[in-house]
């Protein structure tokens, strides 16, 4: 029996198109727009000015504020304005544009493959280097990974986590990572657990990835203290909470943190990352980001430079098709739809997804009629066709007395609705209101 | 730009299911059922099961042109669904007219006054079965024999139902073993050479349909297996206390509507608890009360009022009944 | 025979006894005071329930005036001055008289003026759609035009113009509750003084950004240039964040900055008919 997490899920058609492709490099972007605010918190500081020239891996903004990040520049170049630009939701945000010329990087970064080992730095260290490289969650979340490694006082880290689920269905670029770049990977965990003075690191991966890991299950034979876990496919498994219980069969406690269960969970691309910045002091400049599509020429696994524009991406995967419904960035259950390409790649970017008309569009609302299917998949063994008309009728409290806090978004009850219901847009409303009655209450 | 992309909240897909496909999924795991009512009630079967469908989708078509001025949502076939229960829940020999009334008030009063699909209470075809049950009693426990009334409809000729003839047999101070001798055998009763309404004689057809469900996951086992198994249970136990006064639960499972209730009528999804734990609560009600009902009540069959009894007590259950949460308990391990 | 009518008689009488007494005793110890004026006031309010006091209905705001000692902050926005004069009255204090007011939308960007950047399909509602992206616009500040005033309206004021995307005030049906103006997430609902005949002059635009950005995005859409501060002879004019804003109070009608406007973002309604030269002019400034 494989692990997985007890109640609830579903499992979509997986559509994994660019699996197993290598991943390829593309030619630098003639400019790129680095947003400020790639983070979870407040945006970072602009220390550059207009007219500034700047190399690859110079600190351009730097994070002030609790879940705030340090931000570089990705290539080298002149900044030719701090302006405000679309994000992703169409807001518009700070950022740096920087016109490329040539690629020179910043002194003391290695820019080059070689996989070093250098284990002999203190945990401090190490959370030094990451906090400078600006890391953040790479799953999307884009939490800052300093913060997390600085585990609160009165509570323990026991297991680090690593999350090789890749549970949305189309993305592969953590797959393509695991293949090709497992034993940085291997570092990056005995680093973390370093930094986390932890024994014992899991590596959980969906069962889809056969080869993924097999080859981790190898390279992890040779260190110490690394297990590598096959995952039975069902999503949303790379949602945190359901990940630890998978692995370690603890549960989060409703409103708590991995770490209340002495949890610390990473994903693999920022696992990666760690290792970049520890070892080859490079910070957060590029990552791996899949393009995909049914109606795509190319499906790939782009090693892409942060602040290139979506466009430049889909136009080496081949343009865009004439079908084009939705360009999403993340995958089709939790990714988020664009309203214009020209949006720049952040951090959080894991992958775009190009959607057909027919295959995003929405069906025709019907009644519900209570075929409970919603609360049978719902991972946080919540009530979806309870809490949808409650948030509808703008019912806080008694939202808040069912729970819709722990609502994890992941959509599985809007996704397996017959009647096609808009359950989590709903429900995602209500638990915002509630969130800020909750804050208010606090203050 | 030439062509504007779509923006809208995730997930961007959808599992591609529809209450269509879930009541055309029902409607063709009643096939095998149709086949076998046809099979032994022959023209009777067919006459019942047009008109109800008819009736039956007409009824709400009306009611949502005319009476609520909404949009007409008969092509989600929950009213061919209802039909064809509906008919399944009477016997072949039943007045056209009667067919006719209680589709009527299955689809008028039973679903479409409580606001149309989703929102009913009761399950409209039992509904619909109970009003006809009550108001013309002697023509609904008339039960044409099987095979031999194929071709004929009113007129054919009738006898009592295995459950019925026991009880009866009981009432006359005879024992169930004397009584047993003159019913088919458990083979016949498992293929639905017996009398009885339309859907409920082939248990052969109703665990196909079951399986059929359950394959094309329209319906958990939950119900179907929980209300059988406490019948079984229930009527066990009355067996081995005095098996001369009681029937066996094999006897109990095979004859009348525990099968056709378990598998269709109990399982309907608008009228059933949404939880897993509410389900069994729900199911082993059922069994209790359809026991209760054939072997201390008058009647000699309780299904559909058990189902009926249980369905009003659906949203105290989901009001009491929640899933256990993830995250309530913390686990150490 | 006699003996058991007796028997059943006493009895009755005997539990009816002992029945009444309980009551009274219930009655006596859980009697609540309420004030008496509290309903002679909830008589004079309009009972719509619509909270735009900013009390849970119609009873609770009641209970307020009651209790309070003044009318400072408490005024029925939906009866108006005629309904606190009577609960003044109710109450025997002075009513403080308050000049009418009506909803006024903010944005002037119609399907026309405001072209559409992308498609919407997800739940028709402004604050689903609010909290995921900005609009099927390039404005990030204006209509979203899904209609969360228009539900949240109690009195049947608001409705969405279909060709022009955006919801239209009935300014005679409008109470200023301001229950439009807490529904909408982009702030655009403002309660402005409301003049005889429906008079308005307003500036119909909320967008903050730098002028060029504003009229890529928007042909109506408030510049920022100041000309109608400049012209305003009765300083009623603010201008704030790149945007001009009229203060309803201080504003005279004079009409002068609705031609000084260049791209038309001023909004003047209910007034007669000007005459044509004037009517050209605005025009050739606007294209």
């Amino acid at each position: 029996m494989l692990k997985t997490f007890p109640k609830g899920g579903v499992h979509p058609p997986e559509n994994k198109l660019s699996a197993h492709l290598p991943i390829r490099q593309i030619p630098l972007p003639p400019s790129v727009t680095i947003l400020l605010s790639q983070h979870m918190g407040a945006p970072a500081k602009a220390i550059v000015e207009k007219g500034d020239q700047v190399r690859a891996g110079q600190l351009i903004a730097t994070g002030e504020g609790f879940l705030s990040g340090n931000v570089h520049a990705s290539v080298s170049g002149k900044v030719t304005r701090i302006d405000e630009v679309q994000d992703a939701s169409g807001y518009k945000r700070q950022a740096v544009f920087i016109e490329t010329a040539g690629d020179e990087w910043f002194e003391g970064i290695k820019s080059d493959d070689i996989l070093e080992k250098d284990f002999d730095i203190d945990g401090q260290e190490i959370i030094k280097r990451i906090t400078e490289a600006g890391i953040v969650g790479l799953g999307g979340a884009t939490f800052p990974s300093h913060v997390k490694l600085n585990v609160p006082r009165g509570k323990k880290a026991k297991f680090l986590v690593v999350n090789g689920v890749e549970c949305e269905p189309y993305l592969t670029s953590d797959h393509a990572l695991m293949l090709e770049k497992g034993e940085e990977i291997m570092v990056g965990v005995q680093l973390l657990k370093k930094a986390l003075n932890v024994k014992l690191a899991h590596i959980g991966i969906e069962n889809n990835k056969p080869d993924a890991i097999r080859h981790l299950k190898e390279l992890s034979a040779k260190h110490e203290g690394i297990q590598v876990h096959a995952l039975k496919v069902k999503y949303p498994q790379g949602g945190e909470k359901q990940l630890i219980r998978a692995i370690t069969g603890r549960e989060v406690p409703s409103g708590g943190l991995p770490v209340d269960v002495g949890v610390v969970v990473f994903n693999i691309g920022t696992v990666y990352a760690v290792y970049e910045a520890v070892q080859k002091n490079k910070p957060l400049i590029e990552r791996i980001v899949t393009i995909t599509g049914k109606d795509i020429k190319q499906p790939s696994n782009f090693r892409v430079r942060i602040g290139t524009p979506i466009s430049a991406l889909i136009e080496a995967a081949g343009g865009l098709p004439e079908n084009t419904g939705k360009v999403i960035m993340g995958g089709p259950m939790m990714g988020k739809a664009l309203g214009n390409s020209e949006v720049p790649v952040v951090k959080g970017t894991s992958g775009i997804l190009i959607l057909s008309d027919t295959e995003s569009s929405r069906s025709i609302i019907q009644p519900c009629i209570r075929c409970a299917k919603c609360v049978s998949v719902c991972p946080m063994c919540l009530e979806p066709y309870l809490l949808m008309p409650l948030a509808q009728q703008n019912k806080f409290d008694t939202l808040e007395a069912a729970h819709v806090m722990d609502c994890i978004e992941c959509g599985s009850c809007s996704y397996i609705c017959p009647a096609s219901r808009p359950l989590l847009d709903y429900i995602r409303q209500g638990k915002s209101s509630v969130g800020k009655i909750i804050r208010s209450r606090k203050k | 730009m030439s062509k504007l992309l779509t923006v809208s909240p995730s997930p961007h897909i959808n599992s591609n299911q529809s209450v269509e496909k879930l009541m055309f999924g029902v409607v063709i795991s009643l096939v095998p059922v149709f086949l076998a009512s046809l099979y032994f009630f022959g023209i009777g079967a067919l006459i019942i099961t047009t008109i109800s469908i008819v009736t039956c989708m007409l009824t709400e078509m009306i009611i949502q042109k005319y009476l609520l001025q909404t949009e007409i949502r008969i092509r989600d076939g929950s009213a061919i669904v209802t039909g064809l229960l509906l008919a399944f829940n009477l016997p072949s020999n039943l007045p056209w007219w009667m067919v006719v009334l209680g589709s009527v008030f299955a689809i008028g009063i039973g679903k479409m006054t409580y606001g149309g699909l989703g929102n009913n209470p009761f399950n409209p075809a039992l509904a619909g079965r109970v009003f006809l049950l009550i108001s013309f009693p002697v023509q609904m426990t008339s039960w044409p024999l099987p095979i031999t009334s194929r071709m004929h409809y009113i007129d054919a000729a009738t006898g009592a139902t295995p459950l019925g003839y026991v009880k009866e047999a009981i009432r006359n101070g005879e024992t169930v073993s004397d009584a047993m001798t003159q019913l088919p055998d458990h083979m016949q009763m498992f293929l639905g050479q017996m009398s009885g309404s339309l859907g409920e004689i082939s248990a052969l057809a109703l665990i196909i349909g079951f399986l059929w469900m359950l394959y094309k996951r329209i319906i958990t086992w939950h119900i179907p297996v929980i209300m059988v198994g406490t019948v079984y249970i229930f009527t066990g136990l009355l067996w081995l206390i005095d098996p001369s006064k009681n029937a066996a639960p094999l006897f109990h499972i095979l004859t009348g509507g525990v099968l056709l209730g378990a598998i269709y009528m109990a399982t309907d999804l608008v009228t059933s608890p949404m939880t897993k734990t509410g389900m069994v609560i729900y199911a082993a009600g059922i069994g209790i009360i359809t026991v209760v009902i054939r072997v201390f009540g008058s009647y000699p069959e309780g299904v559909s009022f058990a189902i009926l009894i249980m369905n009003a007590f659906v949203p105290l259950i989901n009001k009491y009944v929640k899933p256990s949460r993830f995250g309530k308990e913390v686990k150490h391990g | 025979m006699s003996m058991t009518i007796l028997y059943t008689v006493l009895t009755l009488s005997l539990l009816g006894a002992v029945a009444a007494l309980v009551l009274y005793q219930v009655a006596q110890r859980f009697k609540v005071f309420e004030d008496p004026r509290i309903d002679l006031v909830e008589a004079e309010l309009p009972a719509a329930n619509c909270g735009g006091c900013g009390y849970a209905g119609c009873r609770n705001f009641a209970e307020t005036l009651v209790k309070s000692d003044s009318f400072d902050g408490l005024f029925c926005p939906v009866g108006g001055n005629d309904t606190m004069a009577r609960i003044a009255a109710v109450l025997g204090r002075e009513a403080v008289a308050k000049e009418a007011r009506v909803a006024v939308l903010r944005c002037n960007g119609t399907c026309e003026f405001r072209p559409r950047t992308n498609v919407y399909d997800g739940t028709k509602s402004c604050a689903i759609a609010s909290a995921i992206y900005s609009g099927e616009t390039g404005c990030t500040y204006g209509c979203l035009g899904f209609g969360d005033c228009v539900t949240a309206c109690t009195f049947d004021a608001l409705h969405m113009d279909e060709k022009t995307g955006l919801p239209v005030v009935e300014d005679d049906k409008c109470t200023a509750c301001g229950a439009c103006v807490k529904a909408c997430p982009r702030n655009l609902f403002e309660l402005r003084k409301k003049w005889k005949g429906n008079k308005k002059i307003y500036v119909a635009c909320s967008n903050e950004e730098k002028g060029g950005v504003a009229r890529k995005n928007c042909t109506v859409a408030c510049i920022g240039c100041g000309k109608c501060f400049k012209v305003c002879p009765y300083d009623a004019i603010v201008m704030k964040n790149n945007l001009a804003f009229i203060d309803s109070d201080k504003c005279k009608l004079c009409r002068k900055c609705v031609a000084e406007c260049p791209t038309g973002s001023i909004i003047e309604i209910g007034f007669p008919p000007k005459k044509e030269k004037t009517a050209e002019e605005t025009a050739s400034v606007s294209n």
